[in-house]
């Protein structure tokens, strides 16, 4: 044995060596529990990685050190030495009042960030008054009809300090604008604001499927708000570049990383043909993935996530900013692991997912409660939850070093296997002539449609094991208390949005929304258009009724 | 006389897109050997029943996560009894909380598989309890 680290060329040898010397023996008398062992997304895992693994593999390429290219380790120097994650609980439910309460529960409890969830009518650009919003109102998710609502929504929260998530995407620019009214309103300056909005509607054509409008219109409106966090609300990031609904429509890890950052690829060409220059926008590109239970599989993914985008941006945009090439990214637990069948081991599914998201390098987390196969969580499951992330940085020691995983033979081949199924896709999709096109022709919508039904035919056939539902089943399961929605909520809602109606300047909303639509007839930018509708409480739905008749619905192909 | 294939219509009520579900339900059943018309997204109870009607379906399977389905579902089912549909069987599946499931059986739907439920007892399921029509 030698005092050097052994090289792949001396690793190949002793693979040999102990192969024949150890382990086949060893297999003549135990053999294996299976005969192939996969990952979570099916693919194959070999009993032991050696360096033979990592030939090829340049340091300073690959691996390299943390706030620098490639940005494999981190992107931050220190990591979670220098500031912990933002501990980001998604919520939101019932009338605006509801979620300013849990708000401010959330926040009370130690919570670093704010992240709304809107309730399907204001996600699908609908008033709460609308005939299909007839039982969704302040279901799964906090209704918001007007600016009247934000106002209520927000209430006692200093806006330049708190950092506010929200999950919007087709009607994503009129929602910001509320936000943006309201601050304004209540005398927060704009370029002190920080937040995010999702703002992602190709994951939504691909997963999600909270469209409105034609992926064309829809990429205009997407760009339009670029240009104005530019040049009005710098520290705002304008999207959030979706994988973890690709994931929970049950794609692999490599489709979820390959779509997610094809899609970021389709968005940055977009703005650069809106006339903007990549280093002007591309800093407030994010990102959000999934935080599935394979927990290498998992921690491969992020970090070949940075390191494809720092290459993409480099060298296919010829980005110079750094702030440019490194990929920021929420990640968020994997709701479609929970199982409403012993819902307590969810609490555990979400402890090892929340650790694969710290040690693959995330700078904000979302922990799913237990309780979200029956309805949203309640106070104590969302405490459980948010817990869970603290005893991991309080407790764990993983927060300790910086990208602590690393250098392992296991780990970095995943990494370089990632990244390489990542290119491969982004060829296919190149070749079919982007991303918008590749959606027309319905492709990454079968790729997902096919992995999730094989995934589905493993767990039925016992392949892939799922606690409490395919094996270790007990016959009465404890059950648990869920959130009960007030039933007066929609009415409650109605009532709010029938005084803003009735109280509003209905000359100035008739003016704003012509002016919009003549705007969006044709190029001029669109988010003056909304704020000005903002401020004058025209509703979401009557905003989204003008862009409607302009630019036409989405209809999806079934296939 | 060989029995007519199952025809089931998997439908998606509801404002939510979560398809996942209803898709793989909607290719289980057709490589269990039914016939399967699924509806897309965001079907209205009217839409819905009207498919069951023009499909001459033998079930209905029902998909919903947004959390609607008090509303929605028992409105489907008062639409089936008025196009006397009463003989369709009705399942529902998707993100519902227990204590809701006593009041959705007691408006007609016969059985509600929540997150985790595999496909093979939903394929058992229909099979025993379908009233299969005479044609």
């Amino acid at each position: 044995m030698g005092k050097h680290l052994t090289t792949p060329a001396d690793s190949r040898e002793s693979d040999k060596d102990w192969q024949e010397k150890t382990l086949d023996p060893f297999l003549q008398r135990a053999p294996e529990r299976l005969t192939q062992f996969t990952s979570l997304s099916g693919e194959n895992v070999k009993r032991l990685y050696t360096p033979a693994d990592l030939q090829d593999l340049d340091f300073q390429e690959n691996i390299g050190y943390p706030g620098q290219p490639p940005y494999t380790r981190g992107i931050h120097p220190t990591m979670y030495r220098g500031k912990l994650w933002t501990m980001r609980q998604f919520s939101g439910f019932g009338t605006p009042e509801d979620t300013n309460a849990r708000f401010h529960y959330l926040l009370q409890q130690g919570q670093s960030g704010l992240s709304v969830a809107f309730h399907l009518p204001t996600l699908m650009g609908l008033d709460s008054d609308h005939p299909m919003s007839e039982g969704e109102v302040g279901r799964c998710g906090v209704a918001v009809d007007s600016l009247a609502d934000m106002e209520v929504l927000f209430r006692g929260i200093d806006l330049e300090k708190t950092t506010t998530s929200m999950t919007i995407n087709a009607p994503a620019a009129v929602i910001w604008a509320m936000y943006l009214a309201n601050a304004e309103k209540q005398g927060f300056d704009s370029a002190k604001l920080s937040g995010t909005i999702q703002n992602d509607i190709l994951k939504e054509y691909i997963a999600q499927k909270t469209w409105i409008f034609p992926p064309r219109p829809s990429m205009r409106l997407i760009t339009d708000t670029f240009r104005y966090g530019v040049e009005h609300v710098p520290r705002w990031n304008t999207i959030s570049i979706s994988g973890y609904h690709i994931r929970e429509a049950g794609s692999t890890a490599v489709q979820e990383l390959a779509f997610t950052l094809r899609n970021g690829i389709e968005y940055v060409e977009a703005a650069l043909q809106a006339g903007l220059h990549v280093d002007q926008f591309a800093p407030r590109l994010s990102f959000f993935f999934n935080a599935h239970s394979d927990l290498f599989e998992e921690v491969a993914k992020y970090r070949a996530a940075r390191k494809i985008w720092y290459h993409v941006m480099k060298e296919r945009f010829g980005a110079k900013d750094p702030r440019s090439w490194a990929l920021r990214f929420h990640a968020q637990t994997a709701g479609c692991s929970l199982t409403a069948q012993q819902p307590y081991n969810n609490i555990v599914r979400t402890a090892i997912q929340a650790l694969a998201a710290v040690l693959g390098g995330t700078q904000s987390l979302h922990t799913n409660s237990m309780d979200e196969t029956y309805a949203l969580p309640t106070e104590q499951a969302v405490a459980i939850a948010l817990r869970t992330q603290q005893i991991l940085a309080a407790e764990s020691g993983i927060a300790n070093t910086v990208d602590p995983l690393a250098g392992s033979y296991f780990v970095e081949a995943l990494t370089r296997e990632m990244e390489q199924g990542c290119w491969e896709y982004f060829e296919k999709i190149d070749a079919m002539g982007g991303m918008v096109r590749a959606i027309e022709n319905c492709f990454p919508q079968r790729e997902i449609q096919d992995a999730a039904y094989q995934y589905q035919r493993a767990v039925e056939h016992k392949e892939k094991i799922v606690v409490g539902v395919n094996d270790f089943l007990v016959e009465q399961d404890t059950g648990i208390e869920t959130l009960a929605i007030d039933p007066e909520v929609s009415a409650k809602q109605k009532n709010r949005l029938r005084e803003v109606r009735a109280t509003r300047g209905t000359a100035a909303v008739h003016q704003a929304l012509e002016d919009l639509r003549h705007a969006a007839t044709g190029t001029d930018p669109l988010m003056p258009h909304f704020m000005n509708c903002a401020r004058q409480y025209a509703t979401l739905g009557e905003v989204c009724d003008v862009l409607r008749s302009v630019f036409g619905t989405y209809t999806e192909p079934i296939f | 006389m060989p029995d007519r294939r199952l025809r089931v219509l998997v439908a998606k009520p509801g404002l939510d897109g979560h398809d996942r579900g209803a898709k793989i339900i909607a290719r289980a059943l057709r490589d269990a050997g039914m016939e399967v018309i699924y509806t897309g997204l965001r079907q209205t109870p009217e839409q819905i029943v009207n498919a069951a009607l023009q499909e001459d379906v033998d079930c209905i399977g029902l998909s919903i996560l947004s959390g609607a389905h008090n509303v929605i579902l028992p409105r489907v089912m008062q639409l089936l009894k008025q196009k006397e549909l009463d003989d369709v069987l009705v399942l529902a599946g998707g993100i519902i909380p227990e204590q809701d499931i006593p009041a959705l059986k007691a408006c007609g739907i016969s059985e509600i598989f929540l997150p985790g439920a595999s496909t093979e007892p939903i394929i058992a399921y229909i099979r025993n309890h379908v009233r299969q029509k005479p044609h």
